[in-house]
């Protein structure tokens, strides 16, 4: 069984933003929201200040409040790669899944239902990266499965340092930052 | 300098979180009343008393029936996709304390109607034979009336618990991440619904019985309330700034004024001077007994909204 997964080289990404374009693009997101986006984070006193720039979306956990909560049966696991998606003929729009989120990663489509990042599932059941991975200009991102110890990504992880974001809020984040 | 910025907007998550508004909190308030109202009713059931004709088990179904379909509506009016409410009912979620709510909401009406047709109010269409036919079955073993009785209690005591199970269990938002909340909710809505029958019962005994009561409830609400912040400030960081939100932060005058001061303790001492008889019984304690009721779920439900594992900036 694949578990997708993704890792972001921070030292290399730049913020440019071509990510939450692409998304947008190839999800046709609605005006106004975005399931992916650039954080920016810095620390320190000048000057000695520290900068990290990281894309960021829903963190596809392998044990999800989002889907747990969700009375009707609409967030659900992906049998392909543990992906977390929205069914959204089921979906009442009660927010649960919103409020279970520790990383605010999902949001209500105009049309009423929960929205989020879908690791382009529709792409990657045809062998490609998700829309946001493959237009990367400085290649900062890698998407693959972190079940095969011969992915690109595990093997990134063995030999990289890196860490999740808020892996103490319990819910087992499958995106991974290299600092 | 620890700065933080992203380029997310997405309506009714960012700055801070705000998908839950007043109906959140109103139909959390009337689930609470109705459940505390299920349990007194049922109570009295127990106890054989619908035999006496100005007893409030007579009469708190039908109001208890009206409130929660208020409720009811107000968390209608919530979702976003409205047309789907159905979909809540075409499965059950046993990991999802909503899926639970939406059950147990379909169980309470007919627990509530059960009670109600115990006296048949006179309101009710003669064309609703059956209802005639229930009642009379009903009425011909006491045992029947106490096992409505107990039907009562126990849906009243799942209700009033799940409307906190219900926000307790998103890990996500720290204030709301204590299992203690459905014992608050519980116990707040068991004392704003004895408020609300000391306050229009034409029954004397019943009034002074509820008014009692009420006092031991608001006590227990204290004691809970009291461990619901130690819990917090014992906690880790992000559940300790959680906690400051209602102590010292945005929401701490609401907290401390309405909910403490003018939703607990003026209302006990006022109640607790009338049951000895220092002071006449005044409509004033019940009244705000049931105002510091609603104003702490609107307090819980927008506090915990802000509180969060990561956007401590926006708490300050």
């Amino acid at each position: 069984m694949a578990r997708f997964g993704m890792v972001i080289d921070t030292k290399k990404c730049v913020g440019c933003m071509d990510c939450v374009v692409a998304c947008k693009t190839e999800n046709n997101v609605p005006e106004g929201f975005c399931r992916d986006w650039i954080a920016t984070d810095s620390k320190g006193t000048f000057p000695n200040i520290q900068m990290q720039i990281r894309t960021e979306r829903c963190n596809h956990c392998d044990s999800p409040p989002c889907v747990s909560c969700c009375p009707c049966g609409a967030s659900h696991v992906h049998d392909l790669g543990g992906v977390v998606l929205v069914h959204h003929d089921k979906c009442s729009g009660c927010k649960a899944c919103i409020a279970a989120c520790p990383y605010d990663a999902r949001f209500i489509n105009p049309d009423g239902y929960a929205d989020k990042c879908t690791f382009c599932i529709h792409r990657v059941e045809e062998g490609l990266n998700p829309a946001c991975v493959s237009v990367c200009p400085t290649r900062c991102m890698y998407f693959g499965d972190l079940d095969d110890p011969n992915s690109e990504v595990s093997r990134l992880l063995n030999s990289r340092k890196n860490k999740a974001l808020v892996p103490e809020a319990g819910t087992k984040p499958q995106i991974f930052y290299i600092d | 300098m620890n700065e933080f910025t992203t380029t997310r907007s997405n309506h009714l998550v960012d700055p801070v979180m705000h998908i839950y508004g007043w109906e959140i909190a109103v139909y959390l308030f009337l689930g609470g009343l109705v459940a505390g109202m299920m349990i007194v009713s049922g109570y009295f059931l127990y106890r054989g008393r619908e035999k006496e004709d100005t007893c409030s088990c007579l009469y708190l179904p039908t109001l208890g029936i009206i409130l929660l379909s208020i409720g009811m509506f107000a968390l209608f009016l919530d979702l976003d996709y409205k047309v789907h409410v159905w979909r809540m009912y075409t499965t059950f979620q046993i990991a999802s304390p909503m899926s639970w709510g939406a059950w147990i909401l379909i169980l309470v009406y007919p627990a509530l109607i059960l009670n109600m047709i115990i006296r048949l109010p006179w309101y009710l269409p003669t064309k609703l034979k059956f209802l005639f036919t229930w009642s009379e079955k009903l009425n011909s073993n006491p045992n029947y009336v106490k096992a409505v009785g107990i039907i009562n209690m126990v849906l009243g005591i799942m209700l009033g618990v799940y409307t906190g199970i219900l926000l307790s269990s998103f890990g996500a938002r720290p204030l709301w991440n204590s299992a203690i909340l459905g014992l608050l909710f519980l116990v707040s809505g068991l004392s704003t619904a004895s408020a609300l029958v000391h306050l229009i019962t034409k029954n004397k005994e019943e009034s002074i019985t509820l008014a009692k009561a009420d006092n031991g409830f608001l006590m227990a609400e204290l004691v809970i309330l009291f461990l619901f912040i130690i819990g917090l400030l014992s906690s880790t960081q992000v559940h300790i700034n959680a906690a400051d939100i209602i102590l010292s932060g945005a929401y701490a005058p609401a907290f401390w004024v309405f909910v403490v001061g003018l939703g607990i303790v003026i209302p006990l001492i006022i109640q607790s001077l009338a049951v000895r008889h220092k002071i006449k019984h005044t409509p004033v304690a019940p009244i705000m007994v049931i105002a510091g009721g609603l104003v702490l779920r609107f307090v819980i439900v927008y506090a915990g909204q802000l509180s969060h594992w990561t956007k401590k900036a926006f708490l300050e």
